[in-house]
């Protein structure tokens, strides 16, 4: 089989680690986890830094386990670069060709392309300290690829970057990848990068595989709360019941309930966006939805909306309204609210 | 910071006086009692010539042996884990308090003609270390390698050994990461550690004396022929001392430089 089939599973101490992997040639996978969950550690498993405890790593046929880190042809993208500042940015990119019994005036002219390909074509004689962040980033990528890994290994490689530069950054290494032909698996924890970059996440949380699948479906169905939070979306675990014309109802794990229509039956979970929350002063009546009174736990400022947290009981839950209605309602910490949701707003799928 | 100078209490001051001159003014006299006038044929005497081009030379390869060994040393104590790696880091300064002579006598007793290993290597390859101009080597060396294992050692410890998985994950083998990414960036630490290595094999005395003896021409070094110079010829001592002074002065300049000045 090609590209990566793995089970990573690393002990450390009372963490352990056990993580199943399959990245096929010219897939981008995204692993997705909240810090110390084990996504870098599983990268350096894969590239051969930390043993591994058991599991099994193949990557196009080959038994990567036996086999020392320089011997894998596994590729790594660091987050702070480590590009070797006592080399060019032209030696850096050629040092992987070189390793691999190239000539060095072949190894040099084959770096040349890589930093062309990156956009530095002209920057072949600067040392690292010379170079910008997003510069740095693409000399590190280029000499991770001119090494021509099987696998290509990312770890968190725009995390450095200040706000503006990662966007460029960000579509250019898109490109790079949909252009790479071997497998490819970048650690992030910015969902952003992740849905843009990936073409499957792997959500990780403390040292399990918790959710995959494609990024839109992620999006829209979180499993656990760290997903949850993550897309932005309010998550409750129940049961449902289906009522008479269709329409269910969920009883909520941590009490209360929903109403929503066209439910499965079971266990299910329940999601629905902040932006469907509306807040009231007075209890609101007209069209059917989910009305529950509850406490304004914090207000937060978020881009140009306001988040409201609420607490329970029944259940907590986010809200996110505009700044004029925090000033109408009068929206303070303790103060008591109506919440409402309509059902047609929540969206509800098996657990 | 606010611009006022506390003023220094006297009691620290008068004493931190003293010690300086206590350090300078041995080193002043030696200026002022130096014989200026007849310095530079004195300088080309045949037997200060010899004593300096001997030193030069077996500080240099007494260097280059601390290298060859003090390096892979010092990699093994700063990057392999191992049981008992204070016992040898310990094991490994214990040259820089001995007494020299205690090193020369050491040396004597495991190399010498009737010593240990030095009795085998008479017996199976007519070798004989003590008092000659390998032997001097030998002692220097005993002597000066700690300074570049230290020195070495600190160097590779402050380096960020992720660079050496950077390159593994490139594709080079363990031998390929340490002469192309390992070495380089702890250069400027083994060119310290060095001159730190040459300036104490140079001024050796104890161990020399001790293990090689004094031959002139063979193994009378500089530090040597200043000491028997002083009972015969006082003026060719302190020609013999200020040149010793000069390059410890040139040591110190260059270790500004790559070193202290940079840190």
């Amino acid at each position: 089989m090609r590209g990566l089939d793995a089970r990573v599973a690393v002990r450390r101490g009372t963490f352990a680690l056990d993580l199943p992997l399959a990245v096929a040639p010219g897939e981008v996978v995204a692993l997705l986890g909240p810090n110390g969950a084990g996504k870098s550690t599983a990268l350096r498993a894969l590239a051969g830094l930390v043993p591994t405890a058991g599991g099994h790593l193949v990557l196009d046929g080959t038994d990567l386990a036996p086999l020392p880190p320089e011997r894998r042809r596994v590729g790594m993208v660091f987050q702070d670069y480590l590009l070797f500042p006592h080399l060019s940015a032209l030696d850096n990119v050629a040092f992987g060709p070189r390793c691999q019994g190239m000539r060095r005036r072949a190894a040099r002219r084959l770096a040349a392309e890589w930093l062309d390909r990156v956009g530095l074509a002209g920057h072949g004689a600067a040392r690292p300290r010379e170079l910008s962040g997003g510069q740095a980033q693409r000399v590190a990528l280029a000499r991770a690829l001119a090494a021509a890994p099987g696998l290509l290994l990312l770890d968190e490689p725009l995390a450095a970057l200040d706000a503006r530069t990662r966007l460029d950054v960000r579509a250019a290494l898109r490109r790079h990848l949909a252009g790479f032909a071997g497998a490819a698996l970048l650690v992030t924890h910015d969902p952003l990068d992740a849905m843009v970059l990936a073409d499957r996440l792997v959500v990780v949380e403390d040292g399990r595989l918790v959710q995959e699948g494609v990024p839109a479906d992620v999006a829209r169905r979180p499993r656990t709360d760290y997903v949850a939070r993550l897309v932005g979306l309010n998550l409750y675990r129940g049961r449902a019941r289906r009522g008479k014309d269709g329409a269910g109802t969920v009883a909520i794990a941590d009490g209360g309930s929903l109403d929503t229509v066209d439910s499965p039956e079971g266990e299910v979970f329940l999601a629905f966006s902040p932006a469907s929350v509306g807040l009231y002063r007075t209890r609101p009546d007209g069209s059917p939805r989910n009305i529950w009174r509850t406490r304004v736990d914090a207000v937060e400022r978020h881009g140009d909306r306001v988040r409201v947290r609420l607490s329970g009981p029944p259940f907590a839950a986010v809200a996110e309204v505009t700044p004029a209605a925090v000033a109408e309602l009068d929206l303070s910490e303790g103060r008591p609210i109506w919440a409402a949701v309509k059902a047609t707003e929540t969206h509800v799928y098996p657990a | 910071m606010n611009g006022t100078r506390v003023r220094p209490p006297l009691i620290l001051m008068v004493p931190a006086m003293a010690g300086l001159a206590f350090l300078v003014l041995p080193l002043a006299g030696l200026l002022v009692r130096a014989p200026w006038s007849t310095l530079g044929t004195r300088l080309a005497e045949p037997h200060v010539l010899e004593a300096l081009r001997l030193s030069l030379v077996t500080a240099t390869l007494a260097t280059g042996l601390c290298l060859l060994l003090g390096v892979p040393l010092a990699w093994t104590l700063a990057r392999v884990p191992f049981r008992g790696v204070r016992l040898v880091r310990a094991l490994v300064t214990v040259p820089l308090v001995l007494p020299p002579v205690v090193g020369g006598v050491a040396l004597l007793l495991v190399l010498g003609r009737r010593g240990l290993v030095g009795g085998r290597l008479d017996a199976a390859f007519g070798i004989t270390l003590p008092f000659t101009t390998a032997g001097v080597v030998l002692a220097e060396a005993f002597v000066a390698m700690p300074f570049l294992v230290i020195s070495v050692e600190g160097a590779l410890r402050a380096a960020d050994h992720r660079y050496e998985e950077a390159a593994a994950t490139l594709g080079a083998g363990r031998w390929t990461v340490f002469l192309r990414v390992t070495l380089p960036l702890v250069a400027p630490g083994i060119a310290a550690g060095s001159v730190l290595c040459w300036a104490r094999a140079l001024g050796e005395f104890g161990a020399t004396i001790t293990f090689a003896g004094s031959f002139p021409g063979r193994t009378q070094t500089m530090p040597l022929a200043v000491y028997l110079a002083l009972e015969t010829d006082p003026q060719a001592a302190i020609v013999l001392s200020l040149i010793l002074l000069a390059v410890a002065v040139l040591v110190l300049a260059a270790l500004r430089g790559r070193w202290t000045g940079t840190s």
